[in-house]
C-alpha cells in the first residue's frame, strides 16, 4: 500500500517546436529497476532532466514519496534523495576518488576538510554496496568502468534513494556491463530503485523489471522483459519491424583493394601503438578488426587514411603505394573515412548540412571550380544526398550540431559513401546508435560490399562485427592475434583472444618476428 | 519550397544582428547613468555626440576618416578569428605596411597616381603578410601560441620602424619622421574628388568596405575561405577532410597579416603623407574591440568600425557642447565591449522577445 517512491503524472515539457515530452506518466517502486527504452530523441533524458531539477516542465507534476515536490534545480532533487549518472560524466580527472564523492558535501572540522573521515565514509559505502574503488586512485588513472562506479557512488553518498543512469553502458566494455549490471541488481536489493535510461535491447532484457518504452516523447507501452522479447521491444520502440540479423549473400572476393604489411604506427606519446600488422582486404569484403579499445584500432584508421604517420612497413590501396599518402591525397584516390568520433573527426559541427557533405570533396568539380564554389551544385547534391540517407532535418541549411546523433552519422555516411569509394573505412559505425538507425547503416555498409567495393569495419560491439563481417581479425595490443571466418568463433572465443587469451607468449615471440601472429 | 529555407537564414541574420545592437544600447543606456551621476545631461550629451559625428560633411567625413584604418585591422582581426587565430599584433603589422607604403611612396612618384597607389597597397598587404609570415610558421609547425608571437612582433615592428625613422629614413630637421610624400602619391580625398568639404576623409575608406566585401565572399564562396573557416571551428575535421591545417594556418594569418598591412599603408598614404613613431594611435587593438562587436563578421566589420569612428569624432563636440569629458567615449567603447564580450547578458535582454517568435511560429 505504499505510495511509489517516485511518480511522474502527465509530464509535458516542449521545446521550440519540439513536443520532447507528451503527457508522460511514470511509476517508479522501490526496490526495482525501471528501464527506459527508446530510440534517440524519443524524449527519456528530456523526462529524466526533469525529475533531476535541470529542466522545468511545462506540464504535470512530480511526486516523491507520494508527495508532489516541485524541481527547480539538481540540489532539490538530491536533497530528495534522486542521484543521476550522466551520460558524460561530471569527474574531476585530477583530483582523488575520495574528494570528488564529497565534492559539494564535505564533512568538516571548524571549516577544515576531514579528509580522513570523508574516505571513511567513501570505503563505508563502497563495501556495503559492493562497489570496490581505490578512494586514493586519481579519477585520471581510473578506467572508465571505475570512474562511472565513483559517479554512482558520488550519488549514493548524497543518500540517493532513485539513481537515474543515463546510458551508462556507452563507454562500457562488455566486462564492465556485466559488472555494473551486477552492482545495480545490489543497490535494489538494498532498497534502490533504479531508472535505466538506454536504447539498447539487450541490456533491458537482461537486466530489469520493468521496461518503458517512449516514442515521440509519448509513452507508447510498458512491459516486463519475461512477457516479450527483442523484436516486440523494438517493434514497440521504433513503431515497425526490425531485422536484426541481415541476410548477407556470401562474398565475391574480387581484386585485391588494401594490403598492408607490416605496418608499424606510433601513437601520439610516441609508444608503438601498431606492431607489425599484415592483412588484405579485396573487393566485396567486410573485413572486421575486432578487439577492446585502445589496442591500436585507432592509430591504425588513422594511418590507413593519411592522418598518421607510419613508421614502419606498406600500405598498397588497389596496386598503388599509399603509406605516405596525406589525406587528401588518400581521398583523392578512392578511400572514405567514417570516424569513430563524429564529432571530433566526422563534422564541423558549426557548419550548416551542405557544407558538412562537401567536406574532403570541397576542391572537386562541380562542388568548385578554380577555387570558387557553387553553392547550387553543391545544395543539389546535398538535397539528393540528404533525401537518399534519410538525414532528417527542416533544412540543408542548419548546422549539423542540432541534428540528432543519428541523423548526424547518417550525414557523414551520405558524404563517405556517397563519394562513391573503393574502400569504405568505418570505425564504430554504429556508436550510439537506436536501433533503426543501426539497421540502416547496417545496410548501407552491406550495400558498399555488395557493389564490390571493400570494407574495413572497425568495432566495439562484438554484435555489429559478428553480423557484419565476412572475415574477423582479432587484435589486441597493436597485433593481429587471431583471424576468423565469418560464423567461425563465437563470442566467447572472440572475446579470449581480444582480452589477450591467445597467451602473452604470443606477443612476445612475435616481436622478434616482426609482428605477424603465429597462431594462425 | 524555398520559403523556410529563405526564413530561416533571415531568422538566423537578424539574430546575429540582435545581440551586438542590444550590446550597444546596453552600453548606451549604462554611459547615460554614468553621465547623469556625475551632473552633466545625458541626452543633450548624445545629441551633441550625433552632431559631433555625422552633423554635417566635415563631421562626417571625420567619422569616415577615423573608421578607415579600424575598418582594416577589424577585418585583419575578424579573418584570423574565423580560422581559429587570434592575431593581436595586427598594430606591428600595420606598422610594416605604413613602412613599405612610405619608402615606396617616394618611388612611384613618376608613376600614374593610380598604379602608384595599387602598388603601395599590394606591397603593403605583402609587407604585413610577411610579418604575419614568422608567427604563422611558429604555429604551424611548433605550435607556438600566435597570442604571444604576434605580440611580439608588434613590438619588433614599432622598434623597427622608430630606429628607422629617427635614423636611415628620418627627413631633414628636428622631428624624427620620414620625408613627405608628394601630393600626386597619395590617396584622392573625397574633398577633391566631391567639391564638397568632407574634411581630411578619403578613399581609402572606399577601398575598406570593398575589401570588406571581397573578404566577405572569400571566406563565403571560396575554398580558401571554407578551409579556414573548417580549420577554425574543428581542426580535426577539417585534416580529416583532406584540409592541410598547418597550411591553413599559414595562409589565414598572412592574409589577416595583410589587411592589418593595408590599413598602415591608408594611414600613410591617405592621411599622414609620411611615417613617424606615432601613426597609429593603437588602430591595430581597436581592431580587435571591431571584430569583436562585429562578430568576425566582414560586413559587420564596417558597421562596427564606423560606429569606433562616429565615437571618436564625436567626442570633441560631446565635450565642447554638452561639457562632457572625452573620456566619456572611452567608458562608451569599454561597455560596448563589455557587453559583446558578456554576450549572454544580451542574449538575456532579448530573451523574452525570442520566446514569443517561438510561440508565433
Amino acid at each position: 500500500m505504499a505510495s511509489p517512491l517516485l511518480e511522474l503524472r502527465n509530464i509535458t515539457k516542449r521545446f521550440p517546436g519540439v513536443l520532447a515530452n507528451d503527457s508522460v506518466s511514470l511509476k517508479l517502486n522501490k526496490g526495482e529497476i525501471v528501464a527506459l527504452l527508446g530510440e534517440n530523441g524519443a524524449g527519456k533524458s528530456t523526462l529524466m532532466n526533469v525529475v533531476y531539477g535541470l529542466l522545468s516542465p511545462d506540464g504535470g507534476e512530480v511526486f516523491v514519496d507520494g508527495e508532489p515536490v516541485e524541481l527547480k534545480s539538481p540540489r532539490q532533487a538530491i536533497d530528495l534523495g534522486i542521484g543521476m549518472v550522466h551520460q558524460h560524466f561530471m569527474l574531476i580527472e585530477p583530483l582523488t576518488v575520495t574528494e570528488n564523492i564529497v565534492l559539494g558535501n564535505e564533512p568538516t572540522t571548524a571549516g577544515v576538510i576531514d579528509i580522513r573521515k570523508a574516505r571513511a565514509d567513501v570505503v563505508e559505502i563502497s563495501e556495503r554496496y559492493g562497489l570496490a574503488v581505490d578512494p586514493d586512485a586519481k579519477i585520471i588513472d581510473l578506467p572508465v568502468g571505475a570512474q562511472q562506479r565513483v559517479e554512482i557512488l558520488k550519488a549514493l553518498y548524497r543518500g540517493a534513494r532513485i539513481l537515474i543512469l543515463d546510458e551508462p553502458t556507452a563507454v562500457l566494455t562488455p566486462q564492465e556491463v556485466k559488472e555494473l549490471f551486477g552492482v545495480v541488481r545490489q543497490l535494489v536489493t538494498e532498497g534502490l530503485a533504479v531508472v535505466l535510461i538506454t536504447h539498447k535491447l539487450e541490456e533491458v532484457m537482461a537486466s530489469s523489471d520493468r521496461v518503458v518504452v517512449m516514442r515521440d516523447g509519448k509513452v507508447v507501452g510498458e512491459t516486463k522483459p519475461s512477457d516479450t522479447d527483442m523484436s516486440g521491444l523494438a517493434r514497440m520502440m521504433v513503431g515497425r519491424e526490425v531485422v536484426f540479423r541481415i541476410e548477407k549473400k556470401p562474398t565475391v572476393c574480387g581484386d585485391t583493394v588494401l594490403n598492408v604489411r607490416n605496418l608499424k604506427v606510433l601513437d601520439d606519446r610516441h609508444l608503438e601503438a601498431v606492431k607489425g600488422m599484415t592483412f588484405d582486404i579485396c573487393a566485396g569484403e567486410i573485413v572486421a578488426i575486432a578487439g577492446v579499445s585502445g589496442n591500436g584500432q585507432t592509430q591504425l584508421i588513422e594511418a590507413l587514411t593519411g592522418l598518421r604517420k607510419v613508421e614502419e612497413g606498406t600500405i598498397s590501396f588497389l596496386g598503388n603505394d599509399i603509406t605516405h599518402s596525406s589525406a587528401r591525397q588518400t581521398i583523392d584516390a578512392g578511400v572514405s573515412h567514417v570516424p569513430e568520433d563524429r564529432h571530433r573527426r566526422g563534422l564541423v559541427l558549426e557548419f550548416d548540412l551542405a557544407e558538412n557533405m562537401i567536406l574532403g570533396d570541397h576542391r572537386k568539380p562541380p562542388f568548385t571550380k578554380r577555387g570558387i564554389m557553387d553553392p547550387q551544385a553543391i545544395a543539389q547534391i546535398t538535397e539528393e544526398r540528404v533525401e537518399e540517407y534519410d538525414v532528417r532535418s527542416p533544412s540543408i541549411r542548419i548546422a549539423a550540431a542540432n541534428l540528432s546523433g543519428g541523423n548526424q552519422q547518417k550525414l557523414v555516411l551520405a558524404r563517405e559513401v556517397g563519394r562513391n569509394p573503393e574502400l569504405l573505412v568505418a570505425a564504430q559505425p554504429t556508436r550510439g546508435l537506436d536501433v533503426g538507425a543501426i539497421e540502416f547503416v547496417h545496410s548501407r555498409i552491406l550495400a558498399e560490399r555488395d557493389s564490390g567495393k571493400g570494407v574495413l569495419l572497425v568495432s566495439l560491439e562484438l554484435e555489429e562485427v559478428q553480423s557484419l563481417a565476412d572475415r574477423i581479425l582479432v587484435v589486441f595490443e597493436g597485433r593481429i592475434v587471431k583471424e576468423f571466418a565469418a560464423g567461425q568463433a563465437s563470442d566467447e572465443e572472440l572475446g579470449y583472444f581480444m582480452t589477450g587469451g591467445g597467451g602473452t607468449k604470443l606477443t612476445e615471440n612475435s616481436d622478434t618476428e616482426g609482428g605477424e601472429s603465429n597462431d594462425a | 519550397m524555398r520559403n523556410p529555407i529563405t526564413s530561416v537564414r533571415l531568422k538566423s541574420v537578424l539574430e546575429q544582428l540582435a545581440t551586438p545592437f542590444v550590446s550597444v544600447l546596453l552600453a548606451f543606456a549604462i554611459g547615460s547613468i554614468v553621465i547623469w551621476a556625475v551632473g552633466y545631461d545625458p541626452i543633450l550629451a548624445w545629441t551633441s555626440l550625433l552632431k559631433g559625428a555625422f552633423g554635417d560633411a566635415r563631421r562626417l567625413g571625420d567619422t569616415m576618416l577615423r573608421a578607415t584604418p579600424l575598418i582594416f585591422t577589424g577585418l585583419a582581426v575578424a579573418y584570423g578569428f574565423r580560422a581559429g587565430l587570434f592575431n593581436i599584433g595586427a598594430e606591428g603589422q600595420l606598422f610594416l605596411g605604413g613602412l613599405s607604403a612610405a619608402w615606396l611612396g617616394l618611388l612611384v612618384v613618376d608613376l600614374p597616381r593610380g598604379i602608384g597607389i595599387a602598388i603601395m597597397l599590394v606591397a603593403g598587404a605583402l609587407a604585413g603578410a610577411a610579418w604575419a609570415f614568422i608567427p604563422a610558421l611558429l604555429k604551424a609547425r611548433v605550435g607556438a601560441h600566435e597570442v604571444i608571437t604576434t605580440m611580439m612582433f608588434t613590438f619588433i615592428g614599432r622598434y623597427l620602424v622608430s630606429y628607422l625613422v629617427t635614423g636611415p629614413l628620418k627627413a631633414e630637421g628636428q622631428i624624427p619622421q620620414t620625408v613627405k610624400l608628394a601630393p600626386e602619391t597619395m590617396i584622392p580625398k573625397f574633398s577633391e574628388t566631391f567639391g564638397i568639404d568632407f574634411g581630411r576623409a578619403h578613399w581609402g575608406f572606399v577601398i575598406g568596405i570593398a575589401v570588406c566585401v571581397l573578404m566577405w565572399w572569400i571566406l563565403k564562396y571560396t575554398t580558401t575561405g571554407y578551409e579556414a573557416r573548417a580549420v577554425g571551428f574543428n581542426q580535426w575535421a577539417a585534416e580529416t577532410g583532406g584540409v592541410s591545417v598547418s597550411r591553413t594556418i599559414i595562409k589565414s594569418l598572412c592574409i589577416s597579416g595583410a589587411l592589418a598591412g593595408l590599413a598602415g599603408v591608408v594611414e600613410v598614404i591617405g592621411v599622414q603623407g609620411r611615417l613617424f613613431d606615432q601613426f597609429s594611435s593603437g588602430f591595430g587593438f581597436t581592431g580587435i574591440a571591431v571584430a569583436l562587436l562585429a562578430r568576425n563578421n566582414p560586413l559587420g566589420v564596417i558597421a562596427a568600425a564606423i560606429l569606433f569612428g562616429a565615437l571618436s569624432a564625436g567626442a570633441g563636440t560631446m565635450q565642447l557642447e554638452a561639457d562632457v569629458p572625452q573620456k566619456v567615449i572611452f567608458i562608451i567603447q569599454a561597455l560596448v565591449i563589455f557587453f559583446v564580450a558578456a554576450d549572454q547578458i544580451a542574449k538575456w535582454v532579448l530573451s523574452p522577445f525570442k520566446r514569443k517568435g517561438a510561440e508565433n511560429a
